[in-house]
């Protein structure tokens, strides 16, 4: 109410669009999702390059040996998910860009063998092993970014990084996989974040969460203040607003500062790292292990939504199904939040590292009208732009101006979109804006 | 559920509640207010002169979208228009004065511009200017209310003329104004109501409240500077239907609330230098409209602090 009336007096900056939260799943414990029968693996579950394979078909492969291998620095591995054989190596559909994309098809021998393992103390390793060991687990920013973590925890000498920020916001609505991982494993999270600031040698560290995760924050503070760590650490409660989680506007709200217009965290001496993310580092650090699996929520228009630690590969039917199956009503399969997850064609689409949710639901497409200049885009921007005049100029084909209004610095968000009571696809025009002027070759 | 087609749709996938039918149909329910002051000062005459306005717009609208080619969805932008319409007009327009103003606002100023999010001048005004400059003769009755405390004949001066004389003590003169108890348009003579409406539309976050108090206050400091007394110029004439609903327009006002409060700043000046200057007697109508013209150049040059902006040092631009 206090919130209301100070952002109706325009006192208080409200970028960001309050959607209803859907955090069917938040009760649900994290379950282990039987092991699949075949699994679909694509080599590029990652921004960089495309692992290479190596694999070919016959071979037999354990849990956790490298299929894929990282095909460059801007890259990661792609490991085994289940022992078995492997039968086929099609090309795939990718389920972020829905490009075709060479991958590996495993048929399970039902063994679940595992490669030998390496646990390590990490209090014995240096930075450079620690970053090793990371690399060749094949972690990647499982927030949905999917940036190589070993390159982010390799900032060149000039951008030292002073401070971690854990993003436990998880602002989109319905998942609840990083909500649930921070109740009930909060030790492996906070491993990872101690073996990272060590990595880096970073004193400070801040946890942030949103308010609506009342369970998280307790379990959280609770772990830090037992834990130790080469810094401190504080747990940071942060209002429920989307995009909150979005890298650069959470580093707004914790340290106050804005990452230049086209820049990293790192010019401003910060890194964002996911709940999930750490995670697997520790695995990957501390017990060796590479990252084969993660927690997905699945939830929307299903019976009991639920979230599960589930092998990559695995197909979204299978998961749907383990939920008691998905009501008549839906009609769209999406991948990762409805803000900004990414619909896909078939039930059959194989989760990758970063898929942390399988969103089922009705269809909301509706007819567009012209825009009648209401600011509401303009006022809930979280990067300070003008939405409707991309619109404009995107209609009058006048591509190379585009630039003059920032279009690159729009992290697509859908905030505009998702408030425009004319209906008009906002985070479309921008898409096909920041296509036509790469074309261009305007930077 | 294997074999079920799945839609492909761009994200985000999640949409609001927001639309423009909404928005517009909670305009009109804060427009209730200084409408039923209107019939209540002024008459039933009134309500026929909105009936009349409602059903030409609405039936205009229709002709233009058909004309047009595009889909008639009563958006309830036309039955806006219509109301403001009404509600800047002298309160014993003749009807058929009524009707052109109607179709006008909707024919010329809006669709012939694009229709809604198209039309440049606020279609509501740019009909009263076009009625007035058009039909002088016919408009020049203004009555005082029903039930009046400031004058007891049919016809009146409105209290910004030059010959309006009052009897009465100066704090009862301000309580008529406010209350709305005195000659004017139809809707605008109640600052009271008119403040209602508005403070509903800003509680719904429809409009800025920069808008009205920038603007209102710009008129009560300039004419204040003057030497005139600024509870009478504030309070008298249609600055505050103005500055709630019309200088807050979406489609017409600029975007950035920056660019708004210049908007509002603008009017606000415009408003006492017609009024002092001028050789008519109100100003608000057109101080809007001259506004509304300069609204794509604020636009132009008023933008929101782009997130992350880097200054080129001069190293740099170098």
């Amino acid at each position: 109410m206090i919130t209301h009336v100070l952002e109706v007096l325009g006192l208080k900056r409200s970028a960001g669009v309050h959607p209803p939260s859907h955090k069917l799943g938040a009760e649900a414990a994290i379950e282990r999702a039987p092991l699949p029968e075949t699994v679909t693996l694509p080599l590029q579950q990652h921004i960089g390059a495309p692992a290479k394979v190596l694999v070919k078909t016959g071979d037999e492969v354990k849990v956790g040996q490298v299929i894929g291998e990282a095909g460059g620095f801007v890259s990661a591995p792609i490991h085994a998910t289940i022992s078995g054989t492997v039968k086929q190596l099609p090309t795939v559909a990718s389920s972020v860009t829905g490009k075709g994309v060479p991958g590996v098809i495993i048929e399970s021998d039902g063994q679940d063998e595992w490669i030998d393992l390496s646990p390590a103390n990490p209090e014995m390793l240096s930075p450079s092993e620690i970053i090793a060991r990371i690399k060749e687990a094949g972690i990647v920013g499982m927030g949905g970014a999917t940036f190589p973590t070993h390159v982010k925890l390799s900032p060149p000498p000039e951008k030292p990084v002073k401070v971690v920020i854990v993003n436990g916001a998880e602002c989109e609505p319905y998942i609840t996989a990083d909500d649930r991982l921070m109740i009930e494993q909060p030790e492996r999270v906070l491993s990872g974040l101690a073996i990272v600031m060590k990595a880096l040698s970073v004193k400070r560290a801040f946890i942030a969460i949103e308010d609506n995760k009342p369970q998280a924050i307790l379990k959280m503070r609770e772990y830090v203040s037992k834990g130790a760590f080469p810094g401190e650490v504080s747990v940071c409660v942060v209002p429920r607003r989307y995009p909150m989680g979005a890298e650069k506007t959470l580093i707004k709200t914790i340290l106050g500062t804005e990452v230049p217009e086209g820049g990293l965290p790192m010019d401003v001496g910060a890194l964002v790292h996911n709940v999930a993310t750490l995670a697997a580092v520790h695995d990957a650090v501390v017990l060796g292990k590479p990252l084969v699996e993660r927690v997905v929520s699945v939830t929307g228009l299903v019976k009991t939504p639920k979230n599960f630690l589930a092998r990559f590969g695995t197909p979204a039917s299978a998961l749907i199904e383990l939920c008691g199956g998905s009501d008549a009503s839906a009609d769209e399969l999406i991948f990762g939040g409805p803000m900004m997850g990414i619909a896909q064609p078939s039930f059959d689409t194989a989760i990758i590292k970063g898929t942390n949710c399988i969103l089922l639901k009705k269809s909301d497409i509706r007819e567009e009208h012209d825009c009648v200049r209401c600011g509401r885009c303009v006022e809930t921007c979280p990067m300070g732009l003008v939405p409707l005049q991309f619109v404009n100029l995107v209609k009058h084909e006048d591509y190379e101006h585009l630039a003059d209004f920032h279009i690159n610095n729009c992290v697509e968000c859908g905030a505009c979109a998702y408030g425009c009571p004319a209906n008009i696809p906002l985070v479309s025009y921008i898409k096909v804006g920041k296509l036509e002027l790469r074309k261009l070759g305007v930077k | 559920m294997d074999n079920k087609p799945l839609v492909l749709s761009p994200s985000p996938h999640l949409r609001g509640r927001n639309s423009i039918k909404k928005d517009m149909y909670l305009v009109i329910l804060a427009l209730l207010f200084p409408t039923a002051g209107a019939v209540y000062f002024f008459g039933f005459y009134v309500l026929l002169m909105v009936a009349v306005s409602l059903l030409s717009a609405v039936l205009t609208e229709y002709v233009a979208k058909m004309m047009r080619r595009r889909p008639f969805t009563l958006d309830g932008s036309a039955l806006v228009t219509a109301i403001l319409f009404v509600l800047v007009m002298p309160p014993r327009t003749p009807l058929w004065i009524v009707v052109v103003g109607s179709v006008f606002a909707v024919a010329v100023a809006k669709e012939m511009f694009g229709g809604l999010g198209h039309n440049v001048f606020n279609p509501a005004l740019a009909a009263r200017a076009f009625v007035t400059v058009s039909f002088a003769g016919a408009l020049s009755r203004w009555i005082a209310p029903v039930h009046s405390m400031l004058a007891d004949g049919v016809a009146t001066a409105t209290p910004l003329s030059e010959s309006f004389a009052y009897t009465l003590s100066k704090t009862e003169m301000y309580k008529a104004l406010f209350l709305g108890n005195v000659g004017g348009s139809a809707g605008e003579t109640s600052a009271l109501l008119i403040l209602i409406g508005g403070l509903i539309l800003i509680a719904f976050r429809l409009i800025k409240w920069q808008v009205p108090v920038f603007y209102i206050g710009t008129v009560a400091l300039l004419s204040l500077a003057l030497g005139q007394d600024p509870l009478v110029q504030i309070l008298a004439g249609g600055l505050f239907l103005g500055a709630f609903f019309m200088a807050t327009d979406y489609v017409t006002t600029p975007i950035t609330t920056k660019g708004k409060v210049i908007f509002a700043i603008g009017a606000g000046v415009l408003v006492v230098l017609i009024r002092t200057y001028g050789s008519m007697p109100e100003g608000v109508c057109y101080s809007i409209l001259l506004m509304n013209a300069f609204t794509p150049l604020i636009d132009r040059h008023v933008r929101p602090k782009v997130f992350g902006l880097v200054k080129k040092t001069k190293k740099e631009a170098a």
